[in-house]
């Protein structure tokens, strides 16, 4: 029994990696073709450099991330201290509404937004895309930032009123900075949703204006040629940055937390 | 008073950010799936059931059909891949269990067009699978593997077994060992022990994991269009068609309409049978 167990792990270990392992490897592969070795070489990523398209891409997803990060990790985090510090009506109908849109399918909420788009005068591009991605990743900030809230019982917000702080210095002195973790972590979940996403950019960005996952797109359906094997793997080495940053923030919340205590 | 004033102050930006950005979008597509196609790809403000009618076509019934049972094989397989899988990290060392579970956090935070791309690599003509088995089996005939159903189902298995693996940990993680053992002082085979005690107390993680996997597969259409090629239809190509080249938006309306239907009764489902193993589980 324990074997197939063993066997099962290893096994699901080689389907999860092998894709990814094979992207990095061929992207030093200096053949014309995506997946036959022919030599090694540098040269798809010294391409990369000379790559006008992709660059002003790489550009409007940093763009579009950032803004939208700083948005929803905003908005997340008084919903989440709303939720958490407060009994209100249609507290529960609140909740169901702000995870809604990571429940429906990508799709659906990007067809909505699209036919929304249409009727009222934003534009389309930059801001309609900053728009769209806040909408999904204030449901994740949230999700992180009450996690962050239930892990802590407020008796010290109540000692620090008692030796007479005012409700604004008591948030900046002792609620920030406990549930700070937690909203760094849900940033950084933002983040990365953000410059991972395409069907909602796909389709509320318009004719012309690219993000790093549409510009791939657009390279894997007309044409695909090795450097996208170079642009992969970039990405990969961004992702794993970002959820070691993540674990860092999460991993070191509960050891500052107990020094406190 | 200042409650009031605190509560509103922290509720105003989230409320009014879901209402203007996703309920009235989302009233949009209601609105439109009632409304006529006009000429030139716009509509005309006539009111119709034609578009709901037009989803009862023999047709649409099969593309239909077509994803929600690839979703629920996804489901399955993922299923069956991941419970050993969870069940072997949750007993593994401390020490390096983390370590292993990092190693399925990693897929899920990497970009999804790229983890489907790699699948490319692999699948077509001449991609690593056909000279693998071409270098092993000198007579082998390339296998036509990209651009199938299997090649999508491949791709949707790949992207979301994560989804299955981490609910799933948790659930079998948080298991009190000392029930376990009880049950086999108590004389119950180990295999008994297994299918009376640990699978019905992991079912909240199965019910979670099962959520997380076939929501996201049945409206799927990334998965599809690059693994399937289009060459298969799956609801979510449909939907895109409607919109970017059909320009048929009050049909596609009434297909993403659809589309949330399923979702939705899945989620009821899902919370109606959450209740169910947590009653009984306190009887």
């Amino acid at each position: 029994m324990k074997r197939i167990l063993e066997v099962n792990i290893g096994l699901v270990y080689l389907f999860l990696y092998v894709p990814i392992l094979a992207v990095v490897v061929f992207s030093f592969n200096s053949g014309e073709q995506i997946s036959v070795w022919e030599g090694f070489t540098f040269g798809w990523y010294a391409k990369l450099f000379e790559d006008a398209a992709l660059w002003r891409a790489c550009r409007n997803s940093l763009m579009v991330a950032g803004v939208a990060t700083v948005i929803a990790t905003c908005i997340g985090t008084t919903a989440a201290l709303a939720i958490e510090r407060y009994r209100f009506r249609f507290r529960t109908a609140l909740m169901r509404c702000l995870y809604l849109p990571i429940i429906i399918p990508d799709i659906v909420l990007a067809i909505a937004l699209l036919i929304f788009y249409v009727q009222t005068p934003i534009p389309v591009g930059l801001v309609s895309v900053i728009i769209a991605h806040c909408v999904f990743n204030i449901a994740y900030v949230t999700i992180v930032v009450r996690a962050r809230l239930q892990g802590y019982d407020n008796t010290l917000e109540e000692a620090a009123r008692d030796l007479g702080a005012n409700e604004w210095q008591t948030f900046w002195r002792i609620t920030f900075p406990l549930i700070a973790p937690g909203i760094i972590g849900g940033a950084l979940l933002a983040f990365t949703l953000s410059i991972d996403d395409f069907v909602i950019t796909f389709f509320t960005a318009g004719v012309g204006y690219t993000t790093l996952s549409v510009h791939i797109y657009s390279l894997l359906k007309f044409g695909i040629t090795p450097k996208i094997n170079a642009i992969s793997t970039m990405l990969l080495a961004n992702s794993i940055v970002f959820i070691l940053l993540f674990l860092w923030f999460q991993g070191g919340t509960s050891t500052t937390q107990k020094q406190e205590v | 008073m200042r409650r009031n004033y605190h509560l509103f102050v922290l509720l105003f930006p989230v409320v009014f950010w879901l209402v203007c950005f996703f309920l009235l979008p989302l009233i949009s597509v209601f609105i439109y799936s009632f409304i006529e196609r006009g000429m030139y790809g716009g509509v005309r403000w006539d009111f119709t059931l034609e578009n709901y009618g037009r989803l009862f076509d023999g047709l649409y019934l099969g593309i239909l059909w077509r994803s929600v049972s690839t979703a629920l094989v996804c489901t399955a397989v993922c299923l069956l891949l991941g419970y050993p899988f969870a069940y072997y990290l949750a007993r593994y060392r401390p020490k390096h269990r983390n370590i292993l579970l990092l190693l399925v956090v990693v897929p899920f935070w990497t970009n999804f067009l790229i983890r489907t791309y790699a699948w490319i690599l692999i699948l077509r003509t001449e991609g690593l699978l056909n000279s693998f088995l071409g270098a092993v089996f000198p007579n082998w005939g390339p296998l036509e593997l990209l651009n199938t159903p299997l090649a999508v189902q491949i791709g949707l298995v790949y992207g979301y077994l994560p989804f299955m693996i981490l609910p799933l940990y948790a659930a079998l993680e948080q298991l009190d060992m000392s029930l376990l053992e009880a049950a086999q002082d108590l004389g119950a085979s180990p295999r008994r022990a297994f299918w009376h005690v640990t699978v019905p107390l992991s079912l909240p993680g199965i019910l979670a994991g099962s959520m997380l996997v076939f929501i996201p597969t049945v409206g799927a259409f990334l998965t599809p269009d690059l693994l399937g090629g289009g060459k298969v239809s799956y609801i979510g190509n449909v939907i895109e068609r409607q919109f970017k080249t059909a320009r048929d938006w009050p049909f596609g309306s009434a297909l993403s309409f659809m589309l949330m239907g399923i979702v939705l009764i899945g989620t009821v489902l899902y919370f109606r049978a959450l209740q169910g193993s947590e009653s009984a589980e306190s009887s």
